[in-house]
């Protein structure tokens, strides 16, 4: 039988799905509208980031409400995890914005003639962003774990893009401007997936009560 | 809730509180009618003769009952000397040494004894003590009174013994005092005001006990020496002055009894002072 | 029934060895098998629902359910390596070394606040006057309580407040130079600036003594104590160090009782 304080969890985990679909349809958006050259797409990503950071203040308010019941184990762990998670989702929501401005920036000019991955990255950061989601949601420690050495593929990835776009600029100064806007969205991307892995990490915490932050243990 | 009720309601109420006024002021009046009886005719007899001389010989006026009153006052202690520890004693037996049956058999024991008749013990003794000193003595006389006061003391004790919380007890024991040692320096002394009680009570009971002195102490007109001697008491000296044909042992007797119901109620009053509260106690929560 | 695992030994040695102790009283079993090792110096808090054995346990150990005459024991509990339950030990010794706090304070009424304090040592033969004396003020500093009657030592014992009324029990104990202090519940019946006092004071205790606390209050559990075992129907299903056991149980019983599923 749930009491108020289940109830009250409940609300939370709830709270922070909703906020973590918004940040997926963020991310979802604005690289959509980058890839389109979409001005009204863009536009509706960085408006809607307010809903993202409100989702935040209040989940971090219940989450402090919760905390003065004085939670034990799995439940604290679950409290201190949403923090964290929101404040990763929020974030993301930010570079989603971020990607969002340098779509419109870029859909003001012609396109640049380099054949850029773009996709790809993106779809790699959309995919470790939806499976750090879906491992909080099934509360799988195992699908987390296995995303965390993604991230340096992402990486990896992001560094190509820069050393071509660098090519590129050297070549065609006259696109200096939009290649640096590229630059910039896809580090956005790399953080995206950076916050990915930090939101598998704290599923990791949440199930196994190990905390793997900063060194890969086991 | 009508008026009408209300007003039956308030009727009620009033009606309740006359008649258990009443009641209760009916139970008082036999206690202010001896009271005043014995006032009224006793007073007049105590004068300092009455306490300090003896009984004068048939037909001569005077003397006083000074013996008597002595008498019951040693009859008093040497009954003390028996009943008092034996009955604490036994009273810390049934309360805190748990033997399921046996306390059980003394219990029920003690409750029949003490509805014996007063002078089916002073026949008891008659023949165990009497008889084979060939004479009533004094001894006789505080034993037959002490016996009275065993189960009345013992059944007070324990019960007040038992209104000890247990927590004493166990804080006791927890310190690793010896059980002997808690009980009678924890418990009985936190439940002394209660068994001293218990003794005073005892004590005005037998005071006026008259029925077994008949067959022990006997009586006595002059001092009494020694144990082995018989003893003048107040409730049988009363007894043969009041049943007596002279007008002056006659109002003797009512002093007497004044002298008696005096002693006993000072003995009560005793029993007051001690458990009022001493410590007004008022805590503070913090 | 398999024993709770046995945690390995930390570096501190262990006051109180218990070795399949069971308990019964009649025919009904309160405390069944249990193993545990009790830290020295440091303080363990028994947690559990009711009815779960917490309480005996801690009375086995000074050997107080015997006052229970239907109670009978079974297994071995070793106080710094000597047998409390063997035949030559009397069970007095045992309470001399193992001093114990009740859930509900009880200063004798009859004495003073000094007399509450000596009261072990005078009715165990002490006598020394300067002995006493001395005696009284450290137990009285040890409670935290020295400063608040050092002026009226003489005052009766029951007209402090309940809380200085609980400090006194402990210096009560305490004065007896016991090796180890159990505690039932001590705070329960205090209010939450008291309760705060009593923790404080455990958690300065430990320094000199072992303490073993009973509580139904896992955040008082969390608060003062440095090992936690969690008992259940009579079982010990799981005992470790205290913010393991509060943020991540190993038992799934300990994690339901612990985050309020039951209980």
């Amino acid at each position: 039988m749930d009491n108020h304080f289940d109830i009250g969890l409940e609300e939370l985990r709830q709270k922070l799905l909703l906020m973590a679909s918004r940040a997926e349809s963020a991310v979802n958006e604005s690289v959509q509208a980058l890839m389109q050259r979409n001005h009204m797409l863009a536009m509706k990503v960085r408006a809607d980031d307010d809903i993202i950071d409100e989702f935040e203040l209040e989940i971090d308010e219940m989450a402090i409400l919760l905390l003065t019941k004085a939670p034990l184990a799995s439940n604290l762990r679950l409290v201190t995890v949403a923090m964290k998670v929101s404040q990763n989702l929020e974030r993301i929501g930010d570079e989603a914005t971020k990607i969002a401005k340098r779509a419109l920036d870029l859909a003001e000019e012609p396109p640049i003639k380099l054949a850029l991955d773009l996709p790809r990255l993106a779809g790699m950061a959309l995919a470790m962003v939806k499976e750090s989601l879906d491992s909080f949601v099934e509360r799988d420690s195992t699908a987390a774990r296995a995303l965390i050495p993604r991230d340096k593929e992402v990486d990896a990835v992001n560094r190509e893009m820069h050393g071509a776009l660098a090519q590129y600029m050297m070549e065609h100064p006259e696109a200096i401007a939009r290649c640096l806007h590229w630059i910039v969205a896809a580090k956005s991307l790399e953080r995206i997936a950076d916050h990915a892995k930090n939101i598998a990490e704290e599923v990791v915490y949440l199930c196994e009560a190990q905390d793997i932050r900063h060194h890969l243990k086991k | 809730m009508t008026a009408s009720n209300h007003h039956w309601r308030k009727t009620k109420n009033m009606l309740m509180q006359t008649i258990t006024f009443v009641c209760a002021v009916l139970v008082i009046l036999p206690l202010l009618l001896v009271f005043f009886q014995l006032l009224t005719r006793g007073a007049s007899s105590i004068n300092w003769a009455f306490f300090t001389q003896l009984p004068k010989p048939v037909g001569e006026v005077g003397g006083g009952m000074a013996n008597s009153i002595v008498g019951t006052f040693i009859l008093i202690l040497l009954a003390s000397t028996l009943g008092v520890p034996v009955g604490v004693l036994g009273g810390v037996f049934l309360s805190e040494y748990t033997h399921r049956r046996l306390n059980w058999w003394i219990r029920f024991t003690a409750d029949v004894i003490n509805g014996v008749p007063s002078i089916t013990w002073g026949m008891v003794v008659y023949a165990l003590i009497v008889v084979p000193m060939k004479g009533f003595s004094m001894l006789a006389g505080g034993v037959v009174l002490g016996l009275m006061m065993i189960p009345l003391i013992m059944r007070t004790t324990e019960e007040v013994l038992q209104l000890v919380p247990t927590g004493y007890r166990e804080a006791a024991l927890a310190l690793g005092i010896s059980q002997w040692r808690v009980i009678m320096q924890i418990v009985v002394r936190t439940a002394t005001k209660g068994i001293v009680t218990g003794v005073l009570l005892a004590l005005a009971r037998i005071a006026g006990e008259t029925a077994p002195l008949l067959f022990t102490a006997f009586g006595n007109a002059y001092w009494t020496h020694k144990l082995t001697e018989p003893v003048a008491a107040l409730p049988l000296q009363i007894f043969s002055y009041a049943i007596s044909p002279y007008d002056d042992w006659r109002r003797q007797a009512w002093a007497g009894a004044l002298v008696l119901i005096l002693l006993v109620c000072a003995l009560n009053i005793g029993v007051r002072t001690l458990t009022r509260d001493r410590f007004g106690g008022a805590r503070r929560d913090v | 029934m398999p024993n709770a695992p046995l945690e390995q030994k930390t570096a501190k040695t262990a006051a109180l060895t218990v070795r399949g102790l069971s308990i019964f009283f009649g025919n009904h079993a309160v405390l069944k098998n249990v193993s545990i090792d009790i830290a020295a110096k440091a303080v363990t808090a028994i947690i559990g629902p009711s009815g779960c054995g917490k309480s005996t346990f801690l009375r086995a150990i000074n050997r107080m359910h015997e006052l229970n005459p239907e109670a009978r024991m079974e297994g071995e509990i070793s106080l710094f390596g000597e047998n409390i339950y063997s035949r030559e030990t009397e069970a007095v010794v045992v309470r001399r070394r193992v001093g114990m706090v009740f859930q509900k304070s009880n200063p004798f009424p009859t004495m003073s606040v000094s007399e509450n304090v000596t009261v072990g040592l005078r009715l165990n033969g002490i006598r020394d006057r300067r002995v006493l004396t001395q005696r009284t003020e450290e137990a009285l500093r040890m409670a935290a309580l020295w400063d608040e009657v050092k002026d009226r030592l003489q005052a009766p014992a029951i007209s402090l407040s309940g809380g200085q009324q609980q400090r006194l029990c402990i210096a009560r104990a305490l004065a007896v130079q016991p090796e180890v202090l159990l505690m039932d519940e001590p705070a329960s019946a205090l209010d939450p600036l008291a309760t705060q006092k009593i923790e404080d004071l455990i958690i300065d205790l430990k320094k000199d003594y072992t303490i073993v606390i009973v509580t139904h209050n896992m955040q008082q559990a969390a608060r003062s104590s440095d090992t936690t075992a969690f008992f259940y129907l009579g079982e010990l299903v799981e005992y470790g160090p205290t913010t393991r056991i509060f943020t991540k149980p190993a038992q799934k019983r300990t994690e339901d009782y612990v985050t309020g599923r039951f209980g």
